[in-house]
């Protein structure tokens, strides 16, 4: 049997004097990217992105390399949730297509549209305006752009700061409930210790721009 | 028609009159503006007088070298103004965009106009060339100054929207298809304008001009249309060419925004 590769593998990475990382493989599945606030999670998920590059050192991504792949299409494949998201001028729908105009792909459906909607818990008619929504709606806008996508990972940057305790977990279960069946990975930035434990297949803990430490998650919930 | 009533030097001196009445609403009412006032004042006749006195030599002297230095001597003239503007702003790579753009999209309209539409012959004739040229130059060099102001506005003023795009998969291209829109549309838009007001709320500089030189203003209009539409032309040309190439020196070859 073929060996499955590693999703991504950092050799020798560094990013200016904020990332630090000598060796790092992240597997398929749900992995969280766990620690302190400032301790360079996001800037780790933007590199996997490709929004950032690294100074030093190489980021291989289904073992080829990522300076040999195209960045837009690398963005397509592995889409980013970041942890502001922006909304663009215009409703619900023209939000939940804008990744679509940008990718040339055809539009989709409404009802597949009101399914994500009803998945992530936004009750709206898709011409209301993203003025009137609020900053949890609006997380939860942003969550439906990127399940609408149908991507082949996940990058989530705190995707639930924005909502309620319950919201949060409804959200994230959801995402990765998704996720497990479509056997699409996730890679979660937190610094929750709770949604950390209730839903990584692996936790990688970050502080300081280095990593100091990789654990199998054992008390996995979902 | 009439021949062209010649100005004596004591008539232009009384039109400074003007220059007096400003300088005393200025003055009356504090604002300092008297040393500007003077020195533009100055400087315009000064540089009128000197370009008078160059051009009554080169149009004696028909030289296609002349022509073209005099015209590529306008277009630097332009493009440093459009770079003096921005001031420590312009990265070296939209310096050379803005050249670019100026050089194509305005050399290839004026080409156009005076050897396709006018026919002009010799080609190079600078009794059509100069003028022809300070006025399409002069244009598109304002155009250019507006879509360059509204782009380095546009990328900083909507920086995250544009991240957001690239994370969500977006080109830069696209990422930043709106902002070119935006900008193109508003660098056209007082040529545009002007077009629409030309003959009934204005007469134009180039078709008075030659009305008061006693050509019959039907030869006025059918020149200034034709001028016009180039100016139109090249303003919508170098625009476009600027913001085209120019977009794309806001990311590195990660598609990333610098």
């Amino acid at each position: 049997m073929e060996k499955e590769h590693n999703l991504f593998d950092f050799i020798s990475v560094r990013y200016r004097d904020v990332i630090d990382i000598p060796n790092l493989s992240v597997g398929r599945g749900i992995t969280t990217l766990f620690g302190p606030s400032g301790g360079g999670k996001t800037t780790i998920l933007k590199m996997l992105n490709r929004m950032v590059s690294p100074t030093e050192g190489k980021i291989f991504y289904n073992s080829t390399p990522l300076v040999e792949t195209n960045p837009v299409e690398h963005r397509r494949r592995v889409v980013m949730l970041s942890q502001n998201p922006v909304m663009f001028e215009g409703s619900i729908h023209d939000n939940l297509n804008a990744p679509f105009k940008f990718q040339k792909r055809p539009f989709p459906h409404d009802s597949a549209i009101y399914q994500v909607l009803e998945s992530v818990g936004l009750d709206k008619n898709l011409k209301t305006t993203v003025n009137v929504l609020s900053g949890g709606e609006k997380q939860r806008l942003a969550l439906a752009r990127i399940i609408l996508l149908q991507p082949e990972v996940f990058l989530l940057d705190e995707p639930s700061s924005a909502l309620d305790a319950d919201s949060a977990d409804i959200v994230i279960e959801t995402i990765c409930h998704k996720a497990r069946i479509e056997k699409k990975s996730i890679i979660m930035v937190t610094h929750s210790k709770t949604i950390a434990r209730k839903y990584s297949d692996i936790i990688i803990r970050v502080a300081q721009g280095k990593i100091t430490g990789q654990e199998l998650n054992d008390e996995r919930g979902s | 028609m009439n021949g062209v009533a010649e100005l004596t030097l004591w008539q232009i001196i009384t039109a400074y009159l003007f220059v007096i009445i400003v300088l005393i609403i200025t003055r009356s009412r504090g604002i300092s503006r008297t040393k500007e006032i003077v020195l533009s004042s100055v400087r315009m006749t000064l540089q009128l007088v000197l370009a008078g006195y160059i051009l009554v030599y080169i149009l004696d002297h028909p030289n296609p070298f002349a022509t073209i230095g005099i015209v590529a001597l306008m277009e630097v003239f332009a493009i440093y103004t459009i770079i003096g503007k921005f001031k420590g702003i312009l990265t070296g790579e939209l310096k050379i965009v803005i050249a670019l753009s100026m050089g194509l999209g305005a050399g290839s309209c004026l080409l156009y106009l005076i050897l396709a539409v006018i026919g002009v012959n010799p080609w190079y004739d600078p009794q059509y060339f100069i003028p022809i040229a300070g006025m399409v130059i002069g244009n598109s060099m304002t155009g250019v100054s507006l879509a360059v102001k509204n782009l380095l506005d546009g990328m900083t003023t909507r920086k995250q929207w544009i991240e957001e795009a690239l994370i969500l998969g977006a080109a830069p291209r696209e990422a930043t298809s709106d902002i070119i829109n935006r900008t193109f549309d508003s660098a056209i838009m007082p040529t545009i304008n002007s077009m629409l007001g030309m003959g009934i709320i204005f007469l134009p500089g180039m078709m008075t001009g030659q009305i008061l030189a006693g050509i019959s203003p039907t030869t006025a209009i059918a020149y200034q249309i034709a001028i016009m539409l180039a100016i139109l032309g090249s303003v919508a040309m170098t625009v476009i060419l600027t913001l085209q190439m120019g977009y794309k020196t806001f990311f590195n070859r990660e598609e990333q925004l610098v």
